[in-house]
């Protein structure tokens, strides 16, 4: 799951705080967008598709293709609408969950 | 409850110069916006941007400083964090924040909805690594992050500006693809005229391709065949110039040709839509003022045809100025000479948009994509299902839907609806108008029981106290 990233912070401005994503624990900027933090650890893929088990990451970024879904607390959430919180815990979506929306 | 003169839906260019110019008159102004901070897509995170981010997005993007500051009025109430999911009787809005639903009530509202990228359905569009190039610059707004090894892939202006940018964080992209030909360029050259009015674009082009040839990007003009390749994730794009085959490796594709009016909360009152065919997307039908055919709702900016965020802030305050004049704040006269200078301006912004229309058109390989293509990317729904659903006998596209799913996953149609309406159509033989689009229910945005659950007990609250 985790791989080299191609993404960096150009001007990294927030303490990194523990966060989970399924069984890897991350260090992730503090209030920055969870999507952004997630590829910047090489996080790849978000998710697997209900319809064929496809990989599938963020896209657009601004919460329109829903393509960055992910499973926090029970509930399936797009990541590029959220920021990081200490001590989240992020996880696959399930591929029957993301109907749940 | 919020009860106010007008809710303002998105804080972008639009919404913020609307907000504004209605506030100055003395309207009462409550503004919804889903991100944490205002700005829209073209300035986000304008107020929190750092000096090296500023400097590599350059002034173009602290230009919304402005905009930004002008939110700071007392009749202004901006909501950041706050979805909308359904808007009634073109007077009520419904939108969660921060876990909660709430309830707006406005004796007008302006949809100021911005714009969506133009869906690029290609092979292997939907792998991990291939993102949109709006996407990419929001990474580096917002987080100030720069993506390494990219080739950028499309066309228009978005996509220098976006590799120049890239350059300058010190990431320059590998490559970038180009699908224009010099064909679009010299039917371009009738509008070249007219174009000159709004000359300062056309400078600023011609200095973003300077910057990038001596940045060394190489730019590959005219591909066809664009295929991305991968199997978990993408690996390489391959593409033709002519018939010569070319090859690229890469983790990152971004991909653009052209942004399209995000239509979903117009659509979802039934206001009518036509269209537009310099502009390739259908526009919701509106009057000089933004007007929409229910009459309480305006639309302003990208949302009601595509200008840029210049002519978003105009088209903003113009529509402010008539809804101000419908509830008694400004007189007709000074309504009048206020919008004259603001149209005036909006002409010139609007000077060179069909020039650079003209000269990046979409990418045919994605308008007619191979049968084998995902069209819709959530219920991962062909360009050869639609075509089959076009030889059983289906016209458009709420038909499609029953017909296989597509539109019916969480994006709601936002990424397909516009290629499922465009394959139907050539399909047919019949017009986009014809044809038609989604037909959009709310809620717009998934709503949780909880969020709703909550809404109703701070509604009873309300009512009690």
């Amino acid at each position: 799951m985790k791989t080299d990233s191609p993404f960096r912070e150009i001007d990294p401005q927030s303490d990194h705080v523990l966060v989970r994503f399924e069984e890897e624990d991350l260090m992730l900027p503090l209030g920055e967008n969870l999507a952004g933090a997630l590829l910047v650890a090489g996080v790849m893929p978000f998710r697997h598709t209900p319809v064929s088990g496809a990989p599938r990451g963020p896209f657009c970024m601004m919460g329109a293709c829903y393509d960055c879904l992910v499973l926090i607390d029970g509930m399936t959430v797009q990541a590029c609408m959220l920021q990081v919180a200490e001590g989240m815990k992020v996880g696959m979506p399930s591929a029957d969950r993301v109907h749940d929306v | 409850m919020y009860n106010v003169d007008l809710i303002i839906i998105g804080a972008g260019p639009a919404g913020m110069s609307a907000a504004r110019r209605a506030a100055e008159l003395g309207i009462s102004v409550l503004i919804l916006d889903e991100q944490p901070v205002a700005g829209g897509q073209i300035y986000r995170n304008v107020d929190r941007a750092s000096a090296v981010r500023s400097d590599i997005l350059g002034k173009e993007y602290t230009h919304g400083l402005a905009l930004t500051k002008g939110l700071h009025h007392d009749n202004i109430t901006l909501l950041k964090g706050a979805v909308v999911w359904q808007i009634e009787e073109g007077t009520r809005v419904a939108f969660t924040q921060n876990g909660t639903g709430a309830l707006a009530v406005g004796k007008r509202i302006l949809l100021a909805t911005g714009a969506l990228e133009r869906p690029m359905p290609l092979s292997g569009w939907t792998l991990p690594g291939v993102m949109t190039a709006g996407a990419a610059q929001i990474l580096l707004k917002q987080s100030g992050i720069a993506c390494q090894g990219a080739v950028l892939v499309g066309s228009g202006p978005l996509l220098y500006l976006i590799a120049t940018q890239m350059v300058r964080a010190g990431v320059p992209p590998l490559a970038l693809i180009e699908t224009q030909t010099t064909r679009d360029l010299l039917r371009s050259m009738r509008h070249l005229g007219g174009a000159l009015r709004g000359w300062p674009y056309l400078v600023k082009g011609l200095r973003m391709l300077w910057e990038l040839r001596r940045a060394g990007i190489p730019r590959h003009v005219g591909a066809t065949g664009i295929t991305i390749e991968g199997d978990q994730a993408a690996q390489a794009i391959s593409f033709y110039i002519g018939k010569s085959a070319h090859r690229i490796e890469c983790d990152t594709v971004l991909l653009h040709h052209g942004v399209i009016p995000n239509t979903q909360a117009a659509r979802s009152i039934d206001i009518p839509h036509l269209w537009d065919a310099a502009q390739n997307c259908f526009v919701p039908e509106c009057d000089a003022w933004g007007r929409s055919a229910v009459a309480t709702v305006f639309i302003a900016g990208d949302g009601a045809g595509i200008g840029g965020a210049k002519a978003a802030a105009f088209a903003g305050e113009i529509a402010a100025l008539e809804i101000a004049h419908d509830l008694e704040g400004i007189s007709r006269p000074d309504r009048d000479a206020a919008a004259r200078k603001l149209r005036k301006h909006l002409a010139i912004e609007c000077a060179a948009r069909p020039f650079i229309d003209a000269a990046y058109p979409p990418y045919a390989g994605a308008i007619a994509p191979q049968d084998a293509t995902i069209i819709c990317r959530c219920e991962e729904v062909t360009a050869g299902d639609i075509r089959r659903f076009a030889g059983l006998g289906c016209l458009g596209p709420n038909q499609a839907k029953a017909f296989g799913r597509s539109g019916m996953g969480p994006c709601q149609g936002r990424y397909c609806g516009l290629s499922v309406s465009q394959i139907l159509a050539t399909a047919n033989n019949i017009s986009l108008d014809d044809t038609g689009y989604y037909r959009i229910r709310p809620p717009l945005k998934p709503v949780t029981m909880g969020e709703l659950a909550a809404m109703a007990a701070s509604e009873i609250n309300e009512v009690k106290e």
